[in-house]
């Protein structure tokens, strides 16, 4: 157990910079999820951390001690990958205990905390088996388990979920969550599904091309995301973003009123999450249903507005609408999130009323 | 469509018979006659060994005239070490071209690879020359150290391609779990590969136990004669002891069958399974 601290971070393959100077402070206990779409450094940012890439410039401290030149079994870090990259010709016994064994740990030792973990992540029936004997659910357990026998002070997980179906996915995120609860360990989660992150992560950093875009709570990242691309990457399904005009404080779409700004700024794109749209006749968004998804205790659908823009609204599952029937939607003002042209956040005025 | 299929079957099993079957026709000639007085292989070559046809001479003579076993020995000497040195540094250094990037690596892939393409046996000149140098003429260590520069660059070829679809994430989770990558090589590396390691011992081990050109040239000293060599000296300029001769093949034929049949297993069995997800 201890801090995670990440200074002036930078990583350059040959001559291509993938990150540009990060700097985290990861408090004692807390599980952090970086999330980001594929290729914008999250991965490599986590193998640095492990030890297994080397750090072009920066610092890295593991519970104020710097660690940056140590080699991953030095740092007090176990890593979980996506592939559980277990020992095939060891059981799962062998698996767990493998890296205690390499340390010199007495047998005896080794027994006892190999136990501990099987019991923790219920693997007591399995523990002569091979990994190829093993079910999907149950190879990220025992992964899992690796890392816990050795006691790490920080817990890193590379996408450890992706490779489940959907089903043990959602009980795995919970058993991971359940865990973090028990040992009250440092965890470093990296996904590129924001589900995953905004379930388990008590802070989520947001990566985009090498750089922190904004850290948060999830609630705070998906109240105020600083600019489109977190509003957008946070929520299911994603935000609506529409062009919008201004005439004098009055943000407008096709000429209708929404919301005011403190400040008229031209041109701006107003952001509207699919859940706060809410169906009302006197609403300022008329537009004709185009597709129309039943998801049983939701819906959503999808409306194109006069002027050719489409958002999608989630509504009641007891909807129903047919393509090209009229639909007109309504939003709070104080739940529009409205951007500039360069993505950045603007604070409306939220007094004002539709 | 079940007999569509049926009939499908049944035509790859006859060629796959007939292809057998011209396959071990010249073995089997081998052994046959091995069991035969020298009369009989003549008056009959595909007749069987039953009868008045039959003898043990062949085999009496491989066994007690000569120094058989010595040459066997030599031959497995021979054999083994080079195998074991083939696989060694054709293992490791494929691991080390697929897992590092350091300058150069490219060129001394290419390099390592490129001896396929050129038959050493055009270099017995200066191999000659080289061995005689060292002092190493008429020794086993002669033919070891060949043989193992000649089954080098197919064995680092085939190691390249499978060592580089060994999942990094186990390697990786080795290095975290704290293994040396020496370690992390015969530990991890190794035992995902076994099957490839017997595909390439197979591979390499045929053409040591077969060959008679470099014994015949660098070690064809009494002592550290093989089995191919060994076999002439029932070949006389005017006769020719057949009975012999064909006996010692058939029996040299049998340490490859036995080796062939313990890395088989290896070969059909996929060990990999379950340890990434696949």
């Amino acid at each position: 157990m201890a801090t995670l601290e990440l200074s002036g971070i930078k990583k350059s393959f040959g001559a291509v910079e993938v990150i540009h100077g990060l700097d985290l402070q990861v408090k004692d206990g807390e599980l952090i999820v970086f999330v980001g779409p594929s290729g914008c450094g999250k991965s490599t940012m986590l193998r640095m951390i492990a030890g297994l890439e080397k750090v072009t410039e920066g610092v890295i401290s593991i519970g104020g001690k710097r660690v940056d030149h140590l080699p991953p079994a030095l740092r007090g870090i176990a890593m979980v990958f996506q592939s559980y990259a277990l020992y095939p010709h060891k059981n799962v016994r062998g698996n767990l205990g493998f890296a205690l064994k390499h340390a010199g740990v007495p047998q005896s030792e080794i027994d006892e905390r190999v136990n501990t973990a099987a019991e923790i992540l219920e693997l007591a029936p399995l523990m002569d088996r091979k990994p190829r004997e093993l079910s999907g659910g149950q190879r990220q357990r025992v992964a899992i388990g690796r890392a816990i026998v050795r006691e790490p002070d920080v817990f890193l997980f590379d996408e450890p979920l992706s490779n489940l179906d959907a089903a043990l996915r959602v009980h795995m995120r919970v058993e991971i969550l359940k865990l973090h609860q028990r040992l009250g360990s440092t965890m470093v989660y990296v996904t590129h599904d924001q589900v995953e992150a905004m379930t388990l992560a008590d802070r989520i950093v947001v990566f985009r091309d090498g750089q922190v875009e904004q850290v948060g709570t999830p609630l705070e990242l998906y109240r105020n995301p600083v600019n489109t691309f977190v509003a957008g990457f946070i929520g299911s399904p994603a935000m609506n973003f529409l062009r919008a005009d201004t005439d004098g404080n009055s943000v407008r779409i096709g000429g209708a009123h929404l919301c005011e700004l403190n400040s008229s700024a031209g041109e701006l794109q107003l952001g509207i999450r699919p859940e706060h749209l809410t169906l009302n006749e006197d609403g300022a968004l008329k537009g004709v249903v185009s597709v129309f998804e039943h998801l049983g205790g939701e819906s959503f659908v999808h409306v194109e507005l006069p002027d050719k823009q489409t958002l999608v609204a989630k509504l009641d599952g007891e909807l129903s609408f047919a393509p090209g029937e009229q639909c007109t939607l309504a939003i709070k003002p104080s739940q529009c999130h409205v951007f500039d042209m360069q993505g950045r956040k603007i604070v409306p005025n939220t007094h004002a009323m539709v | 469509m079940l007999v569509r299929e049926r009939i499908t079957s049944t035509g790859i099993h006859a060629v796959l018979i007939a292809y057998s079957l011209l396959a071990l026709f010249p073995l089997a000639l081998i052994v046959i006659n091995s069991l035969k007085s020298k009369k009989a292989i003549f008056r009959d070559p595909v007749g069987l060994p039953v009868g008045e046809a039959f003898s043990w001479k062949g085999y009496a003579s491989v066994l007690t005239n000569s120094d058989f076993p010595l040459y066997f020995g030599n031959s497995l000497i021979v054999t083994c070490v080079s195998l074991f040195l083939i696989l060694l540094f054709g293992a490791m250094a494929s691991h080390a071209l697929s897992e590092y990037r350091f300058p150069g690596d490219t060129f001394l892939g290419l390099y390592l690879i490129l001896g396929i393409m050129v038959p050493i046996r055009l270099g017995t000149v200066a191999l000659l020359q080289l061995v005689v140098d060292l002092n190493l003429a008429n020794t086993l260590t002669a033919l070891i150290l060949v043989y193992t520069a000649q089954g080098l660059p197919i064995a680092i070829f085939i190691f390249t391609e499978f060592l580089k679809s060994v999942s990094r994430e186990i390697k990786d989770s080795a290095r975290i779990d704290g293994l040396s990558e020496y370690r992390i090589f015969f530990e991890v590396v190794v035992p995902l590969v076994r099957p490839v390691i017997a595909t390439v011992a197979v591979f390499s081990m045929i053409p040591i136990w077969n060959d008679l050109w470099f014994p015949l040239i660098l070690s064809p000293g009494e002592e550290t004669r093989t089995v191919t060599l060994g076999v002439q000296q029932f070949i006389g300029q005017y006769t020719v002891n057949w009975g012999a001769v064909l006996a010692s093949l058939s029996v040299a034929i049998l340490p490859v069958l036995i080796m062939y049949v313990i890395f088989s297993k290896q070969l059909i069995r996929g060990i990999t399974s379950g340890a990434v997800k696949g």
